[in-house]
């Protein structure tokens, strides 16, 4: 019987507990607040995402992890009444800035989705989707290259390279999944979103997507919305604990899973509410 | 008894069954068990068995009461008017239902007047006749219906079998009735074909379709009756294609902000004004193409040296595109905003622009939808009357020019069949040729689409 916590918003923290700033950030949100008409979904949410290392957001639903995810790219601009005030900077370049085109931001910051979302062509057309819209390959060889290049690391070349040109739709979740993580990583992006990656599939594909991500923080700045804390324990450097639209705590996960600062983070990960 | 009120009580006697039905399932049966179904299922069943035999009933003896009629009439017809050469049954049996109703023209025959008589003797018999047969198995088919509620019986699967049968029954009626279309208008073009050559109709390139006097007159050249059918198939294609060209893109590009660019309420307002489109009469879009549009593409042309026909394809081709502009625009509207929003998400994660995002996979997740929209849009331009006769002309020239007057396979079928017509003759009967290669035609355009896009089509579920 989990035992009810107060969770009202008197009970929350004007400020965020933890290690809010890195040594090497890559990207970095001051005072953001999100909005949603007249609705506040993120309040005041200070972070620094470091270099090269997995970044876990949790929390209870509706807490606002997604959202604040989806300002990393602002794939929020295609919700109609979403607002977003504050600073986002992405190698100390503003996202928000009005001069700023999201096309190439979304290059920079790609993707990958709760459900697995290919689309209705080949898996090579998949893959060479986004190389194609911005041009990166100069020829059939170089773009081959490529498109092989991301099914490898996302390990899915062996189990596709005989059926390149069969439909990405046909494939089993697990793989789909994967074959959207090799085309967000087509276009060579330096962050990489995944917002609940695992959450649709079945436990052996969300073991080899944990993998997967494992693998890529070698290579890639990943942040990753999970429901799953174990998902967070096993794959992330650092982890964020959101509720109700704020950041509550947030340091490295070790400590944040042995060592919660806050009563809020200790209880929603010793399982009393969420 | 007559029909309507017939059916009016066997509604009621049926309501009855209903409700008995429900009154005496509902509760426990005698035996203390429950009933296998819930009462209502009880009550429709005794309720249905009253109503479809004894409705089934109704309806086929009122229509097949006439025929018996007729048959029996015609004993009274003397053999020495039968045996006569221009004796026709159609004309006795009307003459003989003439005085049945009442309406006299002159003085007729004693045998006409017995055979009337006879008549309205067959009438109230079978008016009795009906009356107790419908009205009997009403009573009868929903005792039996209501003697086989038991606690054990399954009504609720009776029903559901019966509403099956009843779905069943009205996709078969449309099936027959297209069937029955097309085998009336297969028969009389073999008519048709017996007097004209089939290659002559197909392949002829002259169009001139004579009436036997007129060709027995002789008016000189003219009054040699050809049937050569390629000059209106060539209008037909010719105005279809102007009318796509303007549909197809304006249609499509028009679906596309609505349902990609426009505000909920932008396309509140747009949608409905543009689906108003299709409500107009196409007598309406006639005689605007025929007294604004022609006139106008008329000096147009003139200005800068070009010699239209008052009568051009052009007009009665633009005007026809823009009166099938919601076809496409309605349908593709609908059909994009079936693309799960997921695929956009994706498309814009990985830095589409909008446009991108539109054309590499929205439109091609929406292709087979797209597709059908333009195919209804085909089939309303291939079939499309009113607007080529106002606009286009009646004269049957092979041309390819859109400036000329040219005439389609639907206006050419009109003016055959409008006004009095021999039905033995040639030019009657060609319009029964026109309307099956018109139905052969735009049968294998659909096959042939439905095969381009299951070839083509992005599968997204």
């Amino acid at each position: 019987m989990r035992a009810a916590v107060e969770i009202e918003p008197s009970n929350l923290p004007s400020f965020t507990v933890g290690e809010v700033y890195v040594d090497t950030p890559r990207m970095t949100t001051r005072n953001v607040n999100v909005f949603y008409g007249d609705k506040m979904a993120i309040e005041n949410v200070t972070l620094d995402i470091a270099e090269k290392q997995v970044v876990s957001f949790i929390g209870p639903s509706g807490c606002g992890k997604s959202t604040f995810l989806r300002c990393l790219n602002r794939m929020n601009d295609t919700i109609a009444n979403c607002r977003v005030e504050g600073e986002i900077k992405l190698d100390d370049q503003n996202i928000y800035d009005a001069h700023i085109d999201v096309v190439p931001l979304r290059a920079r910051v790609g993707m990958v989705f709760q459900k697995p979302n290919p689309f209705p062509k080949s898996i090579y057309d998949n893959v060479a989707y986004g190389p194609r819209i911005h041009g990166l390959a100069s020829s059939k060889e170089e773009l081959d290259g490529i498109v092989e290049a991301s099914l490898s690391r996302a390990g899915l070349w062996e189990e596709v390279a005989s059926r390149l040109d069969q439909s990405g739709t046909g494939l089993s979740g697990g793989q789909q999944q994967r074959l959207c993580i090799a085309r967000a990583i087509a276009v060579s992006p330096e962050v990489i979103l995944m917002d609940e990656p695992c959450s649709a599939l079945d436990p052996i594909a969300t073991a080899r997507i944990e993998e997967l991500i494992f693998e890529l923080r070698e290579e890639f700045t990943i942040v990753m919305v999970t429901h799953s804390m174990q998902q967070a324990a096993r794959i992330s450097n650092r982890t964020a604990y959101f509720h109700l639209g704020r950041l509550v705590e947030v340091g490295e996960t070790s400590t944040i899973f042995t060592n919660p600062k806050h009563e809020l983070t200790n209880s929603y990960i010793t399982g009393r509410f969420g | 008894m007559s029909s309507p009120v017939i059916a009016v009580i066997v509604l009621f006697i049926s309501l009855g069954y209903f409700f008995v039905g429900i009154r005496v399932t509902s509760g426990l049966a005698p035996n203390g068990m429950r009933y296998q179904s819930r009462p209502h299922y009880s009550g429709l069943f005794a309720a249905l068995l009253a109503f479809l035999p004894s409705s089934f009933l109704l309806i086929v003896l009122s229509i097949g009461d006439d025929l018996v009629f007729q048959q029996l009439a015609l004993n009274f017809v003397p053999e020495t008017v039968s045996t006569t050469e221009d004796y026709k049954e159609i004309i006795v049996l009307a003459q003989i239902e003439n005085v049945v109703n009442g309406i006299n023209f002159g003085e007729q025959p004693e045998w006409v007047y017995q055979a009337a008589e006879a008549w309205q003797g067959w009438l109230s018999t079978s008016s009795i006749l009906k009356t107790g047969s419908v009205i009997g198995l009403c009573l009868v088919g929903g005792f039996y219906g209501f003697l086989k509620l038991g606690p054990d019986f399954r009504s609720r699967n009776a029903v559901e079998r019966i509403i099956l049968l009843i779905l069943a029954s009205s996709s078969a009626i449309a099936i027959l009735t297209t069937i029955g279309i097309v085998f009336s208008v297969v028969f009389e073009s073999l008519r048709f074909f017996a007097l004209v050559p089939v290659k002559e109709f197909l392949f002829g390139l002259t169009w001139n379709p004579q009436f036997e006097g007129a060709e027995r007159a002789g008016s000189g050249q003219m009054g040699i009756a050809t049937y050569g059918s390629v000059p209106l198939f060539v209008g037909t294609l010719l105005i279809s294609v102007v009318a796509l060209s303007v549909a197809v893109p304006v249609g499509l590009f028009s679906a596309i902000y609505l349902s990609e660019y426009a505000s909920s309420r932008v396309r509140s307002i747009i949608k409905p004004l543009l689906e108003m489109l299709a409500g107009v009469p196409t007598v309406v879009y006639g005689f605007f193409a025929a007294l604004t549009v022609a006139p106008f593409i008329r000096s147009m042309g003139m200005t800068v040296g070009l010699d239209v026909a008052s009568e051009s394809a052009l007009a009665a081709g633009l005007v026809m595109g823009i009166m099938i502009i919601p076809f496409v625009s309605s349908l593709s509207d609908d059909v994009i905003n079936a693309v799960p929003q997921a695929l956009r998400d994706a498309a814009y994660g990985l830095g589409s622009t909008k446009s991108e995002a539109i054309r590499k996979v929205v439109l091609p997740a929406a292709l087979p939808g797209v597709v059908a929209s333009v195919l209804l849009a085909v089939s309303r331009a291939v079939g499309e009357t009113m607007i080529v006769v106002m606009a286009a002309g009646l004269a049957a020239n092979l041309s390819f020019n859109p400036l000329d007057a040219v005439t389609t396979v639907t206006s050419q079928i009109v003016t055959i069949l409008v006004g009095d017509q021999e039905f033995e003759s040639a030019k009657t009967l060609s319009a029964f040729a026109l309307a099956l290669t018109l139905i052969v035609i735009t049968l294998g355009l659909n096959f042939g689409s439905l095969q381009i896009v299951k070839k083509y089509r992005e599968q997204y579920e």
